[in-house]
């Protein structure tokens, strides 16, 4: 299963050269099964495991997480809630091996050498454990919220600009109506109906949407770089961008 | 569960609204400052347009997602930790101005932070023909923004772009070919469109815009305004 990934015993003190990427291996005869127990003395456990045995060994910092399958956005968000909560360096170990290589690989993709992305993948990882208790589980999914903070490094970075955004507190905001249909991100169905409308995309315009998103350029370079007219570069974007639009739709109703 | 904010709502709901074009850059993390300060603003005041720039939000979430991982180096995870638990030191410096208390406001916070300042703190410097402008300063990357005043009952004089203008209506309004614009409202002109937009009688007409390339104006002013949009 593509999103698995199994961690054996961490040392959080000495050898944590857990590089993400290269850990995973086969599922597990149960997997869906999350449990660590941590130096903190927090133990937790999901589907019905019943071992919850609180551990202080001090001067000993061991962590142990046994089995992760961080594969939903649920398992995400739970892991976002421990490290916000407790900062639960095991639930972080999770979370950093699902994302920091996915975020190293986005910021190759816009044009980073290894080495930078690397060091920028870093810093990001290091805002997602600084900035953990601002995630708001209501707002966005896990994957959106690094991805928000990935770019923004990026564009600090690179472009050298900041990025002007909205300010959530700002008097001149225009409120959402009553009739706001925030519900569907509450429980995780707008990523899902997105992943679902992505993985049926004709794959013309899946690779638009990639380029669009992961490559630093406009749409007009992305026009003359693939020889493509910019009206069909746009039309694409706008045909995957539709697509996606109607299945949120029919989440809405 | 829907979320009913305690503010009653501050403006009317804009009719005329971002591009999909725009807002997929803004999300990507594509579009220059100007644009991106528009965007930002936009959305301010526009909550259909928060709601459709969530969604793309979340397809980056989902292509970050889905992309095939590249291993981070050895040791990666035990640096970051120690990073993250030693004192926050390196966080952004924020922008100039940015810190104010405001007690209601006419421009959105992304150009209030630029400014310095809201509306009632504004420059203008006087073009002739009824028209100020104010320049957004600080923008980094050599995008070029600006605010566009004109006076209550008068027309901007005909222009035509020779790349593509944005136009947003942050007080007053006005009317055009293409219908009514008011607070929120946006247009986007490009290079077939000669214009010639009219504010309405009563209040004066402010509106930032963003331009890819310099507006030329035809009408019997033009030799005036085209020396203040040199950019
Ligand atoms: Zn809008």
């Amino acid at each position: 299963m593509r999103l698995l990934i199994q961690m054996g015993i961490i040392d959080v003190s000495s050898s944590m050269d857990y590089s993400g990427a290269t850990a995973v291996a086969e599922p597990p005869p149960r997997n869906r099964v999350l449990s660590t127990e941590c130096d903190s003395g927090l133990a937790v456990e999901k589907n019905g495991h019943k071992n919850r045995r609180p551990v202080r060994r001090p001067g000993k910092e061991m962590c142990r997480t046994i089995v992760l399958d961080a594969a939903t956005p649920d398992d995400h968000k739970e892991l976002m809630r421990r490290i916000a909560a407790a900062q639960d360096k095991a639930a972080f170990a999770a979370l950093f091996g699902h994302f920091g290589p996915r975020v190293k690989a986005y910021l190759m993709r816009s044009g980073s050498t290894p080495e930078s992305a690397e060091e920028l993948a870093q810093e990001a990882m290091v805002m997602v454990w600084r900035k953990a208790e601002s995630f708001d589980p209501a707002q966005a999914s896990v994957s959106t919220w690094i991805f928000t903070i990935a770019r923004n490094k990026r564009i600090d970075a690179y472009r050298r600009m900041n990025r002007p955004d909205l300010d959530e507190n700002d008097p001149a905001l225009v409120p959402d109506g009553p009739t706001a249909p925030d519900t569907a991100y509450a429980e995780g169905q707008v990523s899902t109906a997105i992943r679902e409308a992505v993985a049926t995309l004709p794959d013309e315009q899946a690779e638009m949407l990639k380029k669009a998103f992961f490559e630093d350029k406009a749409h007009s370079e992305i026009a003359a770089e693939t020889g493509l007219p910019l009206g069909t570069v746009k039309s694409r974007l706008r045909l995957a961008i539709g697509r996606m639009r109607k299945q949120l739709k029919e989440f809405e109703e | 569960m829907s979320v009913v904010s305690a503010r009653e709502p501050v403006g009317p709901i804009p009719q005329h609204h971002l591009s999909d074009d725009l807002l997929t850059a803004y999300a990507a993390g594509s579009l220059d400052e100007a644009s991106s300060l528009f965007v930002a603003s936009h959305l301010t005041l526009c909550p259909e347009c928060r709601r459709r720039a969530a969604m793309m939000d979340e397809v980056g979430g989902v292509l970050l997602d889905d992309i095939a991982p590249v291993a981070m180096s050895a040791g990666a995870l035990s640096a970051v930790l120690s990073r993250a638990e030693a004192p926050a030191n390196d966080e952004p410096a924020s922008m100039a101005g940015s810190r104010q208390t405001v007690f209601g406001a006419d421009l959105p916070a992304p150009m209030r932070r630029y400014y310095g300042c809201d509306l009632d703190g504004i420059a203008w410097q006087r073009q002739g023909g009824g028209v100020s402008v104010a320049t957004v300063p600080g923008i980094g990357d050599g995008s070029h923004a600006f605010m566009l005043k004109v006076e209550a009952g008068r027309a901007v004089p005909q222009h035509t772009h020779r790349g593509n203008e944005l136009v947003m209506v942050l007080k007053g309004a006005y009317s055009d070919a293409a219908g009514r614009f008011g607070r929120g409202d946006v247009e986007l002109a490009d290079g077939d469109v000669d214009h010639q937009p009219k504010a309405e009688k009563g209040e004066d007409c402010i509106c930032l815009a963003v331009t890819d390339a310099p507006l030329k104006f035809t009408g019997s002013l033009g030799w005036l305004l085209n020396v203040f949009v040199k950019m």
